[in-house]
Protein backbone atom coordinates (compact mmCIF):
# COMPACT_ATOMS: atom_id res chain seq x y z
CA UNK A 1 0.00 0.00 0.00
CA UNK A 2 1.42 3.40 -0.90
CA UNK A 3 1.87 6.10 1.71
CA UNK A 4 -0.81 8.31 0.10
CA UNK A 5 -3.33 5.51 -0.06
CA UNK A 6 -2.59 4.63 3.57
CA UNK A 7 -3.06 8.24 4.63
CA UNK A 8 -6.29 8.49 2.66
CA UNK A 9 -7.71 5.37 4.29
CA UNK A 10 -6.60 6.53 7.71
CA UNK A 11 -8.06 9.99 7.10
CA UNK A 12 -11.45 8.42 6.55
CA UNK A 13 -11.62 8.68 2.78
CA UNK A 14 -12.00 4.93 2.52
CA UNK A 15 -15.04 3.48 4.25
CA UNK A 16 -15.37 0.27 6.23
CA UNK A 17 -18.19 -0.94 4.01
CA UNK A 18 -18.02 -3.11 0.92
CA UNK A 19 -20.74 -4.32 -1.41
CA UNK A 20 -21.02 -7.48 0.70
CA UNK A 21 -21.44 -5.61 4.00
CA UNK A 22 -24.01 -3.29 2.43
CA UNK A 23 -26.09 -6.29 1.29
CA UNK A 24 -25.57 -7.93 4.66
CA UNK A 25 -26.64 -4.74 6.45
CA UNK A 26 -29.78 -4.46 4.34
CA UNK A 27 -30.69 -8.12 4.91
CA UNK A 28 -30.03 -7.73 8.66
CA UNK A 29 -32.29 -4.66 8.80
CA UNK A 30 -35.10 -6.51 7.03
CA UNK A 31 -34.53 -9.44 9.37
CA UNK A 32 -34.83 -7.22 12.44
CA UNK A 33 -38.04 -5.69 11.05
CA UNK A 34 -39.50 -9.17 10.55
CA UNK A 35 -38.37 -10.21 14.04
CA UNK A 36 -40.14 -7.18 15.52
CA UNK A 37 -43.30 -8.06 13.58
CA UNK A 38 -43.18 -11.70 14.61
CA UNK A 39 -42.17 -11.04 18.21
CA UNK A 40 -44.51 -8.16 18.99
CA UNK A 41 -47.53 -8.84 16.75
CA UNK A 42 -47.80 -12.30 15.19
CA UNK A 43 -46.80 -14.60 18.05
CA UNK A 44 -49.34 -15.25 20.80
CA UNK A 45 -48.88 -14.30 24.45
CA UNK A 46 -47.86 -17.17 26.75
CA UNK A 47 -50.51 -18.84 28.92
CA UNK A 48 -48.50 -18.36 32.11
CA UNK A 49 -46.18 -15.48 31.34
CA UNK A 50 -48.44 -13.34 29.16
CA UNK A 51 -46.68 -10.75 26.97
CA UNK A 52 -43.49 -11.08 29.05
CA UNK A 53 -42.56 -14.10 26.93
CA UNK A 54 -41.77 -11.72 24.04
CA UNK A 55 -38.55 -10.76 25.87
CA UNK A 56 -37.34 -14.27 25.06
CA UNK A 57 -36.98 -13.41 21.35
CA UNK A 58 -34.19 -10.98 22.25
CA UNK A 59 -32.84 -12.52 25.46
CA UNK A 60 -32.08 -16.04 24.21
CA UNK A 61 -30.52 -15.09 20.83
CA UNK A 62 -28.30 -12.37 22.36
CA UNK A 63 -27.10 -14.83 25.03
CA UNK A 64 -26.22 -17.49 22.43
CA UNK A 65 -24.48 -15.05 20.10
CA UNK A 66 -22.59 -13.46 23.00
CA UNK A 67 -21.12 -16.88 23.81
CA UNK A 68 -20.38 -17.37 20.10
CA UNK A 69 -18.62 -13.98 20.07
CA UNK A 70 -16.41 -15.03 22.98
CA UNK A 71 -15.58 -18.29 21.20
CA UNK A 72 -14.56 -16.22 18.14
CA UNK A 73 -12.39 -14.07 20.44
CA UNK A 74 -10.69 -17.17 21.84
CA UNK A 75 -10.13 -18.69 18.39
CA UNK A 76 -8.82 -15.37 17.01
CA UNK A 77 -6.48 -15.00 20.00
CA UNK A 78 -5.18 -18.57 19.65
CA UNK A 79 -4.61 -18.11 15.91
CA UNK A 80 -2.70 -14.88 16.57
CA UNK A 81 -0.58 -16.39 19.33
CA UNK A 82 0.20 -19.80 17.88
CA UNK A 83 0.62 -19.06 14.17
CA UNK A 84 4.08 -17.99 13.09
CA UNK A 85 2.93 -14.91 11.18
CA UNK A 86 1.33 -13.34 14.32
CA UNK A 87 -1.13 -11.59 12.02
CA UNK A 88 -2.83 -8.57 13.58
CA UNK A 89 -5.96 -9.40 11.58
CA UNK A 90 -6.68 -12.25 14.02
CA UNK A 91 -6.12 -9.88 16.92
CA UNK A 92 -8.53 -7.32 15.47
CA UNK A 93 -11.16 -10.00 14.84
CA UNK A 94 -10.75 -11.16 18.46
CA UNK A 95 -11.05 -7.60 19.80
CA UNK A 96 -14.02 -6.68 17.60
CA UNK A 97 -15.81 -9.89 18.52
CA UNK A 98 -15.27 -9.28 22.25
CA UNK A 99 -16.72 -5.77 21.96
CA UNK A 100 -19.87 -7.08 20.28
CA UNK A 101 -20.01 -10.00 22.75
CA UNK A 102 -19.95 -7.58 25.69
CA UNK A 103 -22.73 -5.53 24.05
CA UNK A 104 -24.87 -8.64 23.46
CA UNK A 105 -24.19 -9.96 26.95
CA UNK A 106 -25.19 -6.60 28.43
CA UNK A 107 -28.49 -6.87 26.52
CA UNK A 108 -28.87 -10.48 27.79
CA UNK A 109 -28.39 -9.43 31.41
CA UNK A 110 -30.78 -6.46 31.20
CA UNK A 111 -33.51 -8.39 29.36
CA UNK A 112 -32.98 -11.39 31.65
CA UNK A 113 -33.46 -9.28 34.77
CA UNK A 114 -36.65 -7.76 33.38
CA UNK A 115 -37.97 -11.16 32.32
CA UNK A 116 -37.07 -12.64 35.72
CA UNK A 117 -38.92 -9.89 37.55
CA UNK A 118 -42.04 -10.46 35.47
CA UNK A 119 -42.04 -14.27 35.65
CA UNK A 120 -40.24 -15.21 38.90
CA UNK A 121 -40.91 -12.00 40.86
CA UNK A 122 -37.18 -11.25 41.25
CA UNK A 123 -34.68 -9.35 39.11
CA UNK A 124 -31.88 -11.76 39.97
CA UNK A 125 -31.60 -15.40 40.88
CA UNK A 126 -28.35 -16.98 42.12
CA UNK A 127 -28.44 -19.60 39.42
CA UNK A 128 -25.10 -20.96 38.13
CA UNK A 129 -25.75 -20.05 34.50
CA UNK A 130 -26.88 -16.52 35.34
CA UNK A 131 -24.01 -15.85 37.72
CA UNK A 132 -21.42 -17.24 35.29
CA UNK A 133 -22.86 -14.95 32.60
CA UNK A 134 -22.44 -11.92 34.89
CA UNK A 135 -18.84 -12.91 35.68
CA UNK A 136 -18.14 -13.39 32.00
CA UNK A 137 -19.50 -9.92 31.26
CA UNK A 138 -17.10 -8.35 33.77
CA UNK A 139 -14.19 -10.54 32.60
CA UNK A 140 -14.54 -9.37 29.00
CA UNK A 141 -14.88 -5.74 30.08
CA UNK A 142 -11.48 -6.36 31.70
CA UNK A 143 -10.23 -7.86 28.42
CA UNK A 144 -11.32 -4.73 26.55
CA UNK A 145 -9.53 -2.59 29.17
CA UNK A 146 -6.35 -4.61 28.57
CA UNK A 147 -6.61 -3.87 24.84
CA UNK A 148 -6.47 -0.17 25.67
CA UNK A 149 -3.31 -0.35 27.77
CA UNK A 150 -1.18 1.16 25.04
CA UNK A 151 2.14 0.07 23.57
CA UNK A 152 2.71 -1.27 20.07
CA UNK A 153 0.02 -3.17 18.17
CA UNK A 154 1.94 -6.41 18.61
CA UNK A 155 2.20 -5.81 22.38
CA UNK A 156 -1.54 -5.17 22.55
CA UNK A 157 -2.25 -8.30 20.53
CA UNK A 158 0.00 -10.50 22.63
CA UNK A 159 -1.28 -9.27 26.00
CA UNK A 160 -4.92 -9.44 25.04
CA UNK A 161 -4.54 -12.87 23.42
CA UNK A 162 -3.17 -14.29 26.67
CA UNK A 163 -5.97 -12.65 28.69
CA UNK A 164 -8.59 -14.01 26.27
CA UNK A 165 -7.24 -17.55 26.59
CA UNK A 166 -7.13 -17.22 30.39
CA UNK A 167 -10.77 -16.09 30.29
CA UNK A 168 -11.69 -19.27 28.40
CA UNK A 169 -10.04 -21.39 31.09
CA UNK A 170 -11.86 -19.41 33.75
CA UNK A 171 -15.38 -20.05 32.39
CA UNK A 172 -15.75 -23.74 33.41
CA UNK A 173 -14.08 -23.09 36.77
CA UNK A 174 -16.43 -20.23 37.66
CA UNK A 175 -19.43 -22.20 36.40
CA UNK A 176 -18.52 -25.29 38.45
CA UNK A 177 -17.86 -23.35 41.65
CA UNK A 178 -21.04 -21.28 41.37
CA UNK A 179 -23.03 -24.45 40.61
CA UNK A 180 -21.66 -26.15 43.74
CA UNK A 181 -22.30 -23.01 45.76
CA UNK A 182 -25.83 -22.49 44.38
CA UNK A 183 -26.74 -26.12 45.14
CA UNK A 184 -26.52 -25.20 48.82
CA UNK A 185 -28.91 -22.32 48.39
CA UNK A 186 -32.64 -22.49 48.91
CA UNK A 187 -34.66 -22.18 45.73
CA UNK A 188 -36.59 -18.90 45.42
CA UNK A 189 -40.07 -19.30 46.85
CA UNK A 190 -41.70 -17.15 44.18
CA UNK A 191 -44.15 -18.59 41.71
CA UNK A 192 -42.38 -20.25 38.81
CA UNK A 193 -43.84 -20.38 35.36
CA UNK A 194 -42.66 -23.93 34.78
CA UNK A 195 -41.35 -25.25 31.50
CA UNK A 196 -42.28 -23.13 28.56
CA UNK A 197 -44.26 -25.01 25.95
CA UNK A 198 -43.92 -23.21 22.68
CA UNK A 199 -46.11 -23.36 19.64
CA UNK A 200 -44.58 -23.55 16.17
CA UNK A 201 -44.59 -19.82 15.42
CA UNK A 202 -42.99 -19.00 18.77
CA UNK A 203 -40.24 -21.52 18.14
CA UNK A 204 -39.73 -20.19 14.60
CA UNK A 205 -39.51 -16.61 15.94
CA UNK A 206 -36.92 -17.69 18.48
CA UNK A 207 -34.73 -19.29 15.82
CA UNK A 208 -35.34 -16.36 13.49
CA UNK A 209 -34.00 -14.17 16.31
CA UNK A 210 -30.85 -16.31 16.46
CA UNK A 211 -30.33 -15.95 12.69
CA UNK A 212 -30.95 -12.20 12.71
CA UNK A 213 -28.67 -11.51 15.69
CA UNK A 214 -25.97 -13.66 14.04
CA UNK A 215 -26.24 -11.60 10.85
CA UNK A 216 -26.04 -8.36 12.84
CA UNK A 217 -23.02 -9.78 14.71
CA UNK A 218 -21.20 -10.63 11.46
CA UNK A 219 -22.08 -7.23 9.97
CA UNK A 220 -20.78 -5.36 13.04
CA UNK A 221 -17.71 -7.60 13.28
CA UNK A 222 -16.67 -6.83 9.69
CA UNK A 223 -17.11 -3.09 10.12
CA UNK A 224 -15.43 -2.96 13.52
CA UNK A 225 -12.49 -5.08 12.40
CA UNK A 226 -11.91 -2.80 9.42
CA UNK A 227 -12.26 0.28 11.61
CA UNK A 228 -9.61 -1.17 13.93
CA UNK A 229 -7.36 -1.72 10.91
CA UNK A 230 -7.81 1.95 9.96
CA UNK A 231 -7.08 3.06 13.53
CA UNK A 232 -3.89 0.96 13.57
CA UNK A 233 -2.87 2.31 10.17
CA UNK A 234 -3.53 5.85 11.35
CA UNK A 235 -1.30 5.24 14.40
CA UNK A 236 1.48 3.83 12.19
CA UNK A 237 1.36 6.63 9.63
CA UNK A 238 1.23 9.21 12.41
CA UNK A 239 4.47 7.80 13.79
CA UNK A 240 6.09 7.56 10.36
CA UNK A 241 5.09 11.16 9.63
CA UNK A 242 6.52 12.39 12.93
CA UNK A 243 9.82 10.56 12.28
CA UNK A 244 9.99 12.04 8.76
CA UNK A 245 9.36 15.53 10.15
CA UNK A 246 12.11 15.17 12.79
CA UNK A 247 14.49 13.92 10.09
CA UNK A 248 13.71 16.84 7.82
CA UNK A 249 14.19 19.25 10.76
CA UNK A 250 17.56 17.63 11.41
CA UNK A 251 18.47 17.96 7.75
CA UNK A 252 17.58 21.66 7.48
CA UNK A 253 19.22 22.81 10.71
CA UNK B 1 21.03 -18.79 36.59
CA UNK B 2 19.00 -21.98 36.73
CA UNK B 3 15.27 -21.91 37.49
CA UNK B 4 15.18 -23.03 41.12
CA UNK B 5 18.07 -20.89 42.44
CA UNK B 6 16.68 -17.84 40.60
CA UNK B 7 13.19 -18.49 41.98
CA UNK B 8 14.61 -18.73 45.48
CA UNK B 9 16.68 -15.57 44.98
CA UNK B 10 13.64 -13.57 43.79
CA UNK B 11 11.47 -14.87 46.65
CA UNK B 12 14.12 -14.08 49.27
CA UNK B 13 14.73 -10.64 47.73
CA UNK B 14 11.00 -9.78 47.82
CA UNK B 15 10.57 -11.01 51.39
CA UNK B 16 13.73 -9.25 52.56
CA UNK B 17 12.54 -5.99 50.96
CA UNK B 18 9.20 -6.47 52.69
CA UNK B 19 10.81 -7.12 56.07
CA UNK B 20 12.87 -3.94 55.72
CA UNK B 21 10.07 -1.69 54.51
CA UNK B 22 7.40 -3.37 56.68
CA UNK B 23 4.60 -2.20 54.39
CA UNK B 24 2.58 -5.41 54.92
CA UNK B 25 2.91 -5.17 58.70
CA UNK B 26 2.60 -1.40 59.12
CA UNK B 27 0.06 -0.60 56.43
CA UNK B 28 -1.70 -3.60 54.86
CA UNK B 29 -2.38 -5.46 58.15
CA UNK B 30 -3.95 -2.40 59.86
CA UNK B 31 -5.93 -1.80 56.65
CA UNK B 32 -7.27 -5.38 56.75
CA UNK B 33 -8.13 -4.93 60.43
CA UNK B 34 -10.09 -1.73 59.88
CA UNK B 35 -11.97 -3.21 56.91
CA UNK B 36 -13.10 -6.11 59.11
CA UNK B 37 -14.19 -3.68 61.85
CA UNK B 38 -16.12 -1.53 59.36
CA UNK B 39 -17.88 -4.65 58.04
CA UNK B 40 -18.86 -5.40 61.66
CA UNK B 41 -20.27 -1.86 62.09
CA UNK B 42 -22.20 -2.14 58.81
CA UNK B 43 -23.66 -5.56 59.69
CA UNK B 44 -24.48 -4.47 63.24
CA UNK B 45 -25.75 -7.82 64.50
CA UNK B 46 -23.76 -10.32 66.58
CA UNK B 47 -25.58 -13.34 65.21
CA UNK B 48 -25.24 -12.22 61.58
CA UNK B 49 -21.59 -11.31 62.12
CA UNK B 50 -20.82 -14.81 63.36
CA UNK B 51 -22.71 -16.31 60.42
CA UNK B 52 -20.87 -14.24 57.78
CA UNK B 53 -17.44 -14.21 59.49
CA UNK B 54 -15.90 -16.65 56.98
CA UNK B 55 -17.00 -14.54 54.02
CA UNK B 56 -15.66 -11.38 55.66
CA UNK B 57 -12.25 -12.98 56.22
CA UNK B 58 -11.89 -13.88 52.54
CA UNK B 59 -13.32 -10.65 51.14
CA UNK B 60 -10.92 -8.67 53.32
CA UNK B 61 -8.07 -10.94 52.21
CA UNK B 62 -8.92 -10.13 48.59
CA UNK B 63 -8.89 -6.37 49.21
CA UNK B 64 -5.55 -6.71 50.98
CA UNK B 65 -4.20 -8.89 48.18
CA UNK B 66 -4.83 -6.11 45.65
CA UNK B 67 -2.69 -3.75 47.73
CA UNK B 68 0.12 -6.24 48.27
CA UNK B 69 0.16 -7.19 44.58
CA UNK B 70 0.43 -3.59 43.40
CA UNK B 71 3.19 -3.00 45.92
CA UNK B 72 5.05 -6.10 44.70
CA UNK B 73 5.27 -4.76 41.12
CA UNK B 74 5.79 -1.11 42.02
CA UNK B 75 9.09 -2.16 43.59
CA UNK B 76 10.14 -3.85 40.34
CA UNK B 77 9.04 -1.07 38.04
CA UNK B 78 10.32 1.86 40.15
CA UNK B 79 14.00 1.09 39.55
CA UNK B 80 13.54 -0.74 36.26
CA UNK B 81 14.36 -4.03 38.01
CA UNK B 82 12.04 -6.05 35.79
CA UNK B 83 13.61 -4.58 32.64
CA UNK B 84 17.05 -5.41 34.02
CA UNK B 85 15.98 -9.02 34.62
CA UNK B 86 14.65 -9.22 31.06
CA UNK B 87 17.85 -7.79 29.60
CA UNK B 88 19.88 -10.20 31.72
CA UNK B 89 17.96 -13.05 30.14
CA UNK B 90 16.50 -14.25 33.44
CA UNK B 91 14.01 -17.10 33.16
CA UNK B 92 10.66 -15.37 33.69
CA UNK B 93 9.08 -18.59 34.95
CA UNK B 94 11.49 -18.46 37.86
CA UNK B 95 10.73 -14.77 38.44
CA UNK B 96 7.02 -15.63 38.45
CA UNK B 97 7.57 -18.47 40.93
CA UNK B 98 9.72 -16.36 43.25
CA UNK B 99 7.34 -13.44 43.33
CA UNK B 100 4.34 -15.77 43.78
CA UNK B 101 6.00 -17.45 46.78
CA UNK B 102 6.82 -14.07 48.37
CA UNK B 103 3.27 -12.82 47.76
CA UNK B 104 1.79 -16.04 49.15
CA UNK B 105 3.86 -15.70 52.35
CA UNK B 106 2.60 -12.13 52.88
CA UNK B 107 -0.97 -13.23 52.22
CA UNK B 108 -0.56 -16.12 54.63
CA UNK B 109 0.37 -13.65 57.35
CA UNK B 110 -2.69 -11.47 56.56
CA UNK B 111 -5.03 -14.49 56.42
CA UNK B 112 -3.88 -15.73 59.84
CA UNK B 113 -4.32 -12.25 61.30
CA UNK B 114 -7.85 -12.02 59.88
CA UNK B 115 -8.82 -15.46 61.21
CA UNK B 116 -7.55 -14.46 64.65
CA UNK B 117 -9.64 -11.25 64.41
CA UNK B 118 -12.68 -13.25 63.29
CA UNK B 119 -12.38 -15.37 66.44
CA UNK B 120 -12.09 -12.26 68.61
CA UNK B 121 -14.48 -9.83 66.90
CA UNK B 122 -17.00 -12.10 65.16
CA UNK B 123 -17.14 -14.55 68.09
CA UNK B 124 -16.55 -17.69 66.08
CA UNK B 125 -15.25 -20.69 67.99
CA UNK B 126 -13.54 -23.16 65.66
CA UNK B 127 -13.47 -26.69 67.09
CA UNK B 128 -10.07 -28.38 67.42
CA UNK B 129 -10.91 -30.58 64.42
CA UNK B 130 -11.51 -27.46 62.35
CA UNK B 131 -7.98 -26.15 62.82
CA UNK B 132 -6.39 -28.69 60.46
CA UNK B 133 -9.00 -27.85 57.81
CA UNK B 134 -8.37 -24.15 58.38
CA UNK B 135 -4.61 -24.65 57.95
CA UNK B 136 -5.06 -26.42 54.59
CA UNK B 137 -7.55 -23.81 53.34
CA UNK B 138 -5.31 -20.90 54.35
CA UNK B 139 -2.27 -22.47 52.65
CA UNK B 140 -4.00 -23.41 49.38
CA UNK B 141 -5.73 -20.03 49.14
CA UNK B 142 -2.46 -18.17 49.71
CA UNK B 143 -0.78 -20.19 46.92
CA UNK B 144 -3.66 -19.52 44.48
CA UNK B 145 -3.95 -15.82 45.27
CA UNK B 146 -0.18 -15.44 45.09
CA UNK B 147 -0.10 -16.93 41.57
CA UNK B 148 -3.12 -14.95 40.33
CA UNK B 149 -1.74 -11.75 41.87
CA UNK B 150 1.65 -12.07 40.17
CA UNK B 151 0.15 -13.08 36.82
CA UNK B 152 -2.24 -10.15 36.55
CA UNK B 153 -0.01 -7.80 38.54
CA UNK B 154 2.71 -8.31 35.92
CA UNK B 155 0.22 -7.53 33.18
CA UNK B 156 -1.07 -4.34 34.78
CA UNK B 157 2.28 -3.10 36.12
CA UNK B 158 3.38 0.14 34.56
CA UNK B 159 0.04 0.59 32.78
CA UNK B 160 -2.02 3.73 33.01
CA UNK B 161 -4.90 3.22 35.46
CA UNK B 162 -3.38 0.02 36.89
CA UNK B 163 -5.03 0.70 40.27
CA UNK B 164 -8.47 0.22 38.75
CA UNK B 165 -7.51 -2.33 36.11
CA UNK B 166 -6.04 -4.84 38.55
CA UNK B 167 -9.25 -5.41 40.58
CA UNK B 168 -11.25 -5.63 37.35
CA UNK B 169 -8.99 -8.42 36.09
CA UNK B 170 -8.40 -10.29 39.34
CA UNK B 171 -11.77 -10.32 41.11
CA UNK B 172 -13.75 -12.33 38.51
CA UNK B 173 -10.91 -14.87 38.29
CA UNK B 174 -10.77 -15.50 42.03
CA UNK B 175 -14.52 -16.04 42.44
CA UNK B 176 -14.12 -19.86 42.64
CA UNK B 177 -11.41 -19.43 45.30
CA UNK B 178 -13.61 -17.14 47.42
CA UNK B 179 -16.55 -19.52 47.15
CA UNK B 180 -14.55 -22.61 48.08
CA UNK B 181 -12.52 -20.91 50.82
CA UNK B 182 -15.62 -19.36 52.40
CA UNK B 183 -17.58 -22.60 52.44
CA UNK B 184 -14.65 -24.57 53.83
CA UNK B 185 -13.98 -21.90 56.49
CA UNK B 186 -17.65 -21.93 57.51
CA UNK B 187 -17.25 -25.64 58.17
CA UNK B 188 -14.00 -25.07 60.06
CA UNK B 189 -15.73 -22.34 62.13
CA UNK B 190 -18.71 -24.65 62.65
CA UNK B 191 -21.21 -21.96 61.67
CA UNK B 192 -24.33 -22.02 59.50
CA UNK B 193 -25.02 -25.63 60.51
CA UNK B 194 -21.96 -26.83 58.58
CA UNK B 195 -19.84 -29.61 60.02
CA UNK B 196 -16.06 -29.79 59.81
CA UNK B 197 -16.04 -32.91 57.61
CA UNK B 198 -18.20 -31.15 54.98
CA UNK B 199 -15.49 -28.54 54.50
CA UNK B 200 -12.85 -31.01 53.27
CA UNK B 201 -14.75 -31.44 49.97
CA UNK B 202 -14.03 -27.78 49.11
CA UNK B 203 -10.29 -28.25 49.58
CA UNK B 204 -10.35 -30.33 46.38
CA UNK B 205 -11.44 -27.28 44.39
CA UNK B 206 -8.91 -25.12 46.23
CA UNK B 207 -6.13 -27.61 45.50
CA UNK B 208 -7.09 -27.68 41.83
CA UNK B 209 -7.08 -23.87 41.55
CA UNK B 210 -3.74 -23.68 43.37
CA UNK B 211 -2.10 -26.08 40.89
CA UNK B 212 -3.92 -24.68 37.83
CA UNK B 213 -3.03 -21.04 38.47
CA UNK B 214 0.57 -21.88 39.38
CA UNK B 215 1.04 -23.82 36.12
CA UNK B 216 -0.91 -21.40 33.90
CA UNK B 217 0.85 -18.45 35.54
CA UNK B 218 4.30 -19.95 34.90
CA UNK B 219 3.40 -20.44 31.23
CA UNK B 220 1.60 -17.12 30.63
CA UNK B 221 3.73 -14.74 32.73
CA UNK B 222 6.79 -14.81 30.43
CA UNK B 223 4.57 -14.07 27.41
CA UNK B 224 3.04 -11.09 29.21
CA UNK B 225 6.24 -9.46 30.44
CA UNK B 226 8.73 -10.34 27.68
CA UNK B 227 7.94 -7.41 25.42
Amino acid sequence: MSMTATSDRAAGVAATGTRFTRYLGAISLLGVALLLLLGLVSTPADQNQGDAVRIMYVHVPTAWIAYLAFVVTAVGSALYLFRRAHSLTWDRIAGASAEIGVLYMGITLVTGSLWGRLTWGVFWEWDARLTTTAFLFVTYIGYLAVRRLGGTHQQRARRSAVVALLAVLEIPLVHLSVKLWASLHQEPTVLRAGDVKMDGLMLFTLFWGVIVFTLVFVWMLMHRQRLMFMEDTFDDTGLEKAIAERRSEGGTS
Amino acid sequence: MRVWPLMKAVAVKDMRTELRSRVAINQVAPYAMIVLFLFAFAIDSDATLTRVAAGLVWMTTLFSMLLVTQRSFEMERADGAMDALLVAGADMRAVFGGKAVALAVQLLFIELLLIFLAVVVCRVEPPVGGLALLAVVVLLTAITLGSVGVLYGGLAAGAKGKETLLPLLILPVVAPVVIAATRATESAFNVGGRKVHEGWAWTGLLGFTAVAFAVVGAVAFPVLVEE
